[in-house]
C-alpha cells in the first residue's frame, strides 16, 4: 500500500483535447478514494495516467512519495480492472490468474496455491479450468479482480466495473466489493465512476471531477450535504438539488428537505414557497412531488411518514428548513447565506 | 522494488529509460534493414539505368555509385526505341479494363452474399474461395485452347476477358467483408423510409464502402499488372503486350541484355503502384481483418 | 419479408413491378448471375477440360482428342524431370514458407510500431510485393549475375569472396537464390496480413499484460502470438500457395535450371506445354498441383472459422 499523488497533472490529446487540466490530489496510504464525474470528465485518464499506461503532458505522478515519472506500468506496482475486464481469451481462468505471477517469476507450485486461494477468496474456485468466453459477466468481473489481487498490489485501480453487469446483479456486484474493501484494508484503492450510489457506497472520500478538474473533495457526507459548487450540489442525489433563482444568487434545497408547511416545527431561517403541484409519483415507499414555484420546476420527496395530503393541480404551501438551505452564485460557486 | 525508497525509483527509472532506448534502436535498425533489403534492388536499379555501359560492364568497379558520368541514353532508348510507351498503355488499358469488370461482378456478388439471408450464401461464399485458390499455372492450359478456338491470341482482349478469373474471386471475399463492418441498420432504416432493397443499399452503405471499394479496385489492378503466366501463354505480338512480360522479352535479345534500360523499366513500373497501393495500404487492411472475423 | 403489402388485400403476394428490386428471390440470381456464370465458365469448366486433357493425347500439332487414361501420368511419373521438379516444388514451398513466416511476422510488427518515418518505410517494404514478380525478377537477374553481380562486389570488397559467386549457375546456390527470391517477394504480402491480425487484439488486452509485469517478450509469446494465430496461419498458407503455384520467378531467373536443379512443377508444365507443345502431360504435371492447393485451402478456412471463436 502506498500514498499516490498528482501534483499539477494536464493531459493534452492530438486535436486539442484537454482531458486533464492541472489536477492536484492527495490520496493517503490505504484510503479507498472515489474519483466521480460524467463521462468524459476526464476520470478514466486520471486513472490511466497513475497506472503509467499514459504519460503526462505536464505535472507528476508520485507513488509512495517518489515521482513516477519514466517508470513502465509494470514497475509501478499498481493494479487496475478495466470496464471489459480485458481477460486473455486464450487462456483459462487459472492462467488469467497465475499469469502476473508468471511474470513475476514465482515458481510453479506457488503460483497455482496462491491463484487458487485467490480464486476461492472471490467465489470462483469452481470455474478455474473455464475460458473467458464460457463466463457470464459477473464471473469475468470475478476473475478480473482475482487477477489483480493475486500480485499484493500497492494501488488498485478500478474503472467503472460495474458498468457492463446488468442492475440487479450491480447491486449484488456492489456490496461484493464493499466486502472486497474490507479484505483489502490497508491497500489503497481508486475507483472510478459515473454512479453516484457507487460512490456513496464505496469510498472514503469522493472527488467529483468535471472536464479535467476536480471541483470537490471530501466524505460522501460533506460532499451531498455541503457541496463546494452548482455542478456538484446538482450531481449529486436523485432527483437533483432544487435550484431557484432569486435576486443575485441562487438558493438551492434537496428534494427530501421540501416539505408541506407544517410538517416540521417553523424557525426564523426558513424558506416558505407556494408551490403549484402538477403531479405525485409514486417510487417504493416515497411520494415524490412534481411542481413549479414561479416558473421553476421542484421536487419534493417525502417520506412514508410524512402523510400530509397532496392534491395536484392546487397551490400548497411548503417549507424549507434554513438550516438545509444551500446559496450559489449565479456562476456557480458556494456563497453564505445572502440576504435578499 | 519499495516505491518509497527514492533511490530504487531513480534506479528503476534508469533502468526503464535504458531499455526503452535500445527497444527504439532495435526498431530502427531491423527496419532500416528491412527497408535496404526490400528496396535495395530498385534503389540499386535506379542507379543503374543511368549507368553508362563502361561502368556498368566492369566488374570491378563499385556498382552503387557513377564511376563514370551518368547518362540518360538508355533511358531514351527504353522511352523511344522500344516498344515500352506500349507496353504501358496496353497495361493501363488492361488494368482499368479489368477493374471495371471485376468491380462489376463482383459488388453485386459479394452485395447479395453479404446482405441477403439465402441458404446456401455460406456455401457459395466458400465456394468462390476455393475458386481463388486455382492458379494460372494450372489453368493455362485449357485456357490457351480457348484462346486459340475464340482466335483471340495474340490479343490483349484475352487478357482482359481471363484475368477477371483471377481478380473476381478474391474480390468478392474482401468486398463481403467490408461489406459486413458496414451495419444493416442504416440499410434498414432507408428501407423503412422508402428505398427499394438496392436503392438503399445504394443511397447509405455504398459510400461508406467507398474505400474498401477503392482499396479492393487498387488490389485488382496489381494482380493485373503483375500477371506473368497468362500474357505469356497468349501473347506473342510485340504491341499487344504488357509490361509484365513484354519488358523481359523485348529488352533481353537472346543473350543480350539492356540492362540499364530493363532496370528504368522496372523503376519506373515499380515506384507508381507502389506510392498508389500505400495510400490505400490501410482500407485494405481493414478489409482483411473484417472479412475473416465477421464471417 | 420485404414486400409491403396494402392493409386488407388477398394473400397472394403482388407482383407490382415497382418493388422488383425488393424481392430477394429475383434479385439473388440477378446479382450473383454474372459472377458464378463466369466462374463457372472460365473456372471450373477449365479445370475439367484440363483434367480431360490430362486424361489424352492432346499437343499442340495434333488437336484430335484421343483418351489415353492414365499413360500421361505414368509417363510422367516416370520423367526424372518431373521427379526433380514435384521434389523441388515442395521443398523450395517449405523453405520458403518458413522464412515468410518468420520474417513476416518481425516485419509486421515493425510496420505496427510507431515512428518517424513509418510511411516512408512502409513504402520501401512493400515495393517487392507491388512490382510485377517478372520485372523484380529480372533486376535479381543481374544482382546474381555470374560476372556482374553487385553482391559479390560488395562481399569481395569486404573480403569475404574472391571471383564470383555464381548465384544462378550453380545447382546449390541456384535453388538458394530461387528461394531467397520468393521469400523477398512474398514476405510484404504476408506481413500485412497479419499487420491486419495485430490491429485486431484490444488495445486492452495488451495493457493487461503490461500491468501484470509482462515485458516485450513475454507479451508477444503468451499474448499476441496466440491470440494472432489463425491469422498468422492464413497469412502463411497464402504464401505457401503463392510460393507453390508460382512459374515467374523461377522462369525469369533459371529457367528451371542448372540442369534442372530448380525445376518446379508449374514451370516445368508451362515449358513442356507452351514451349514444348505437349498439352496432355503438361496438363497431368499441372493437375498435381492441386491436391496441395486443396489441403491448403481447407486449412485455411478452418483458420478463419477459429477466428470467429474469439
Amino acid at each position: 500500500m502506498a500514498t499516490v499523488e498528482v501534483r499539477a497533472l494536464r493531459k493534452h490529446f492530438a486535436g486539442g483535447v484537454i482531458a486533464v487540466d492541472g489536477m492536484n490530489l492527495t490520496i493517503e496510504k490505504g484510503e479507498h478514494l472515489v474519483l466521480l464525474g460524467p463521462s468524459g470528465c476526464g476520470k478514466t485518464t486520471v486513472l490511466r495516467l497513475i497506472a503509467g499506461l499514459e504519460q503526462p503532458t505536464s505535472g507528476e505522478v508520485l507513488i509512495g512519495g517518489n515521482p513516477m515519472t519514466g517508470l513502465p506500468p509494470r514497475a509501478r506496482q499498481v493494479a487496475m480492472v478495466v470496464q471489459s475486464y480485458a481477460l486473455y481469451p486464450h487462456k483459462t481462468v487459472l492462467g488469467n490468474i497465475i499469469f502476473p505471477l508468471k511474470a513475476a517469476g514465482v515458481d510453479k507450485a506457488d503460483r497455482k496455491r496462491r491463484a487458487e486461494a485467490v480464486a476461492r477468496q472471490l467465489g470462483i474456485g469452481s470455474l478455474l479450468t473455464r475460458y473467458p468466453r464460457q463466463l457470464s459477466s459477473g464471473e469475468r468481473q470475478r476473475v478480473a479482480l482475482a487477477r489483480a489481487l493475486v500480485r499484493s498490489p500497492s494501488v488498485f485501480l478500478l474503472d467503472e466495473p460495474l458498468s457492463n453487469l446488468d442492475a440487479k446483479l450491480r447491486a449484488s456486484a456492489r456490496q461484493d466489493l464493499k466486502q472486497l474493501q474490507e479484505h483489502l484494508g490497508a491497500t489503497t484503492m481508486i475507483y472510478v465512476t459515473h454512479d453516484q450510489d457507487e460512490a456513496m457506497a464505496l469510498g472514503n472520500r469522493i472527488a467529483v471531477m468535471e472536464r479535467g478538474k476536480i471541483l470537490q473533495v471530501g466524505t460522501p457526507q460533506e460532499i451531498y450535504h455541503h457541496p463546494a459548487n452548482e455542478f456538484v450540489a446538482t450531481f449529486l442525489g436523485s432527483p437533483p438539488m432544487n435550484l431557484l433563482k432569486r435576486d443575485g444568487y441562487q438558493v438551492g434545497f434537496r428534494p427530501e428537505s421540501l416539505l408541506p408547511k407544517g410538517t416540521v416545527a417553523p424557525s426564523i431561517d426558513d424558506l416558505g414557497l407556494d408551490v403549484y403541484v402538477r403531479r405525485v409519483e409514486h417510487v417504493r415507499s416515497e411520494r415524490h412531488v412534481v411542481g413549479v414555484v414561479g416558473l421553476e420546476d421542484v421536487v419534493a420527496v417525502l417520506p412514508s411518514t410524512v402523510t400530509a395530503p397532496i392534491h395536484p393541480g392546487q397551490t400548497q404551501p411548503f417549507t424549507v428548513a434554513g438550516r438545509n438551505l444551500r446559496f450559489f452564485a449565479l456562476s456557480g460557486e458556494r456563497i453564505e447565506r445572502g440576504r435578499e | 522494488m519499495d516505491l518509497t525508497n527514492r533511490e530504487e525509483v531513480e534506479q528503476g527509472q534508469r533502468r526503464a529509460a535504458w531499455r526503452r532506448s535500445v527497444g527504439r534502436s532495435a526498431l530502427y535498425i531491423c527496419a532500416l534493414m528491412f527497408s535496404l533489403v526490400s528496396a535495395g534492388p530498385f534503389l540499386w536499379g535506379l542507379i543503374t539505368a543511368f549507368k553508362a555501359d563502361r561502368d556498368l560492364y566492369n566488374p570491378d568497379l563499385n556498382p552503387f555509385l557513377f564511376n563514370f558520368p551518368p547518362t540518360l541514353e538508355h533511358v531514351r532508348f527504353l522511352l523511344l526505341d522500344t516498344e515500352f510507351g506500349t507496353f504501358a498503355l496496353n497495361t493501363l488499358i488492361v488494368g482499368l479494363l479489368v477493374v471495371a469488370i471485376t468491380l462489376m461482378f463482383s459488388l453485386p456478388a459479394a452485395y447479395s452474399l453479404a446482405r441477403l439471408r439465402l441458404r446456401w450464401s455460406g456455401a457459395l461464399g466458400i465456394a468462390i474461395f476455393c475458386f481463388c485458390l486455382v492458379p494460372p499455372s494450372l489453368l493455362f492450359i485449357p485456357l490457351s485452347r480457348v484462346v486459340a478456338a475464340l482466335g483471340l491470341q495474340d490479343s490483349t482482349w484475352a487478357l482482359v476477358l481471363f484475368y477477371p478469373t483471377i481478380t473476381i474471386p478474391v474480390s468478392v471475399w474482401l468486398l463481403i467483408g467490408f461489406t459486413k463492418s458496414i451495419p444493416r441498420e442504416i440499410e434498414e432504416q432507408a428501407m423503412i423510409d422508402g428505398y427499394s432493397r438496392v436503392g438503399a443499399f445504394a443511397r447509405t452503405a455504398l459510400p461508406l464502402a467507398l474505400p474498401g471499394i477503392v482499396a479492393v479496385a487498387v488490389f485488382a489492378f496489381t494482380l493485373s499488372t503483375h500477371e506473368f503466366v497468362y500474357a505469356l501463354a497468349f501473347v506473342a505480338t510485340s504491341s499487344e503486350k504488357t509490361v509484365s512480360v513484354g519488358i523481359p522479352t523485348e529488352l533481353i535479345r537472346g543473350d543480350v541484355f539492356f540492362w540499364q534500360s530493363l532496370q528504368a523499366a522496372t523503376v519506373l513500373v515499380a515506384v507508381p503502384i507502389a506510392l498508389v497501393f500505400n495510400v490505400f495500404l490501410g482500407r485494405f487492411i481493414t478489409g482483411l481483418e473484417i472479412g475473416a472475423v465477421k464471417r | 419479408m420485404s414486400e409491403p403489402t396494402a392493409v386488407g388485400t388477398a394473400s397472394k403476394a403482388p407482383r407490382d413491378r415497382r418493388y422488383l428490386l425488393d424481392r430477394e428471390r429475383l434479385l439473388a440470381p440477378l446479382l450473383l448471375g454474372p459472377s458464378v456464370t463466369y466462374i463457372v465458365a472460365l473456372i471450373a469448366v477449365p479445370f475439367l477440360i484440363a483434367i480431360t486433357i490430362a486424361l489424352s493425347d492432346v499437343t499442340v500439332g495434333d488437336s484430335s482428342y484421343d483418351f489415353v487414361g492414365l499413360q500421361n501420368f505414368s509417363a510422367i511419373v516416370e520423367d526424372p524431370i518431373f521427379r526433380r521438379a514435384l521434389i523441388n516444388s515442395v521443398t523450395f514451398t517449405a523453405i520458403t514458407t518458413a522464412l515468410v513466416a518468420v520474417l513476416a511476422m518481425i516485419l509486421s510488427l515493425i510496420l505496427s510500431a510507431n515512428f518517424r518515418g513509418k510511411w516512408v518505410v512502409r513504402l520501401l517494404v512493400l515495393l517487392p510485393w507491388t512490382t510485377p514478380a517478372a520485372l523484380s525478377a529480372v533486376a535479381w537477374l543481374w544482382l546474381l549475375d555470374s560476372v556482374f553481380s553487385p553482391i559479390d562486389w560488395v562481399l569481395r570488397t569486404l573480403g569475404l569472396l574472391h571471383g564470383n559467386a555464381i548465384y544462378l549457375g550453380r545447382p546449390g546456390l541456384a535453388a538458394a537464390s530461387v528461394i531467397a527470391v520468393q521469400a523477398w517477394r512474398i514476405t510484404p504480402l504476408a506481413a500485412v496480413i497479419i499487420m491486419a491480425g495485430l490491429a485486431a487484439i484490444p488495445e486492452e488486452i495488451t495493457e493487461a499484460a503490461e500491468l501484470d509485469g509482462a515485458g516485450f517478450w513475454r507479451t508477444l509469446v503468451e499474448v499476441t502470438i496466440p491470440l494472432n494465430m489463425p491469422v498468422i496461419a492464413i497469412a502463411t498458407l497464402f504464401g505457401a500457395i503463392l510460393a507453390f503455384t508460382d512459374m515467374t520467378v523461377v522462369y525469369v531467373l533459371t529457367r528451371g535450371g542448372p540442369v534442372d536443379a530448380t525445376q518446379v512443377l508449374p514451370n516445368w508444365s508451362f515449358i513442356r506445354g507452351i514451349e514444348g507443345g505437349d498439352l496432355a502431360q503438361s496438363a497431368a504435371m499441372a493437375v498435381f498441383l492441386f491436391p496441395v492447393l486443396l489441403a491448403a485451402g481447407i486449412a485455411i478456412l478452418r483458420s478463419v472459422k477459429l477466428m470467429e471463436v474469439r
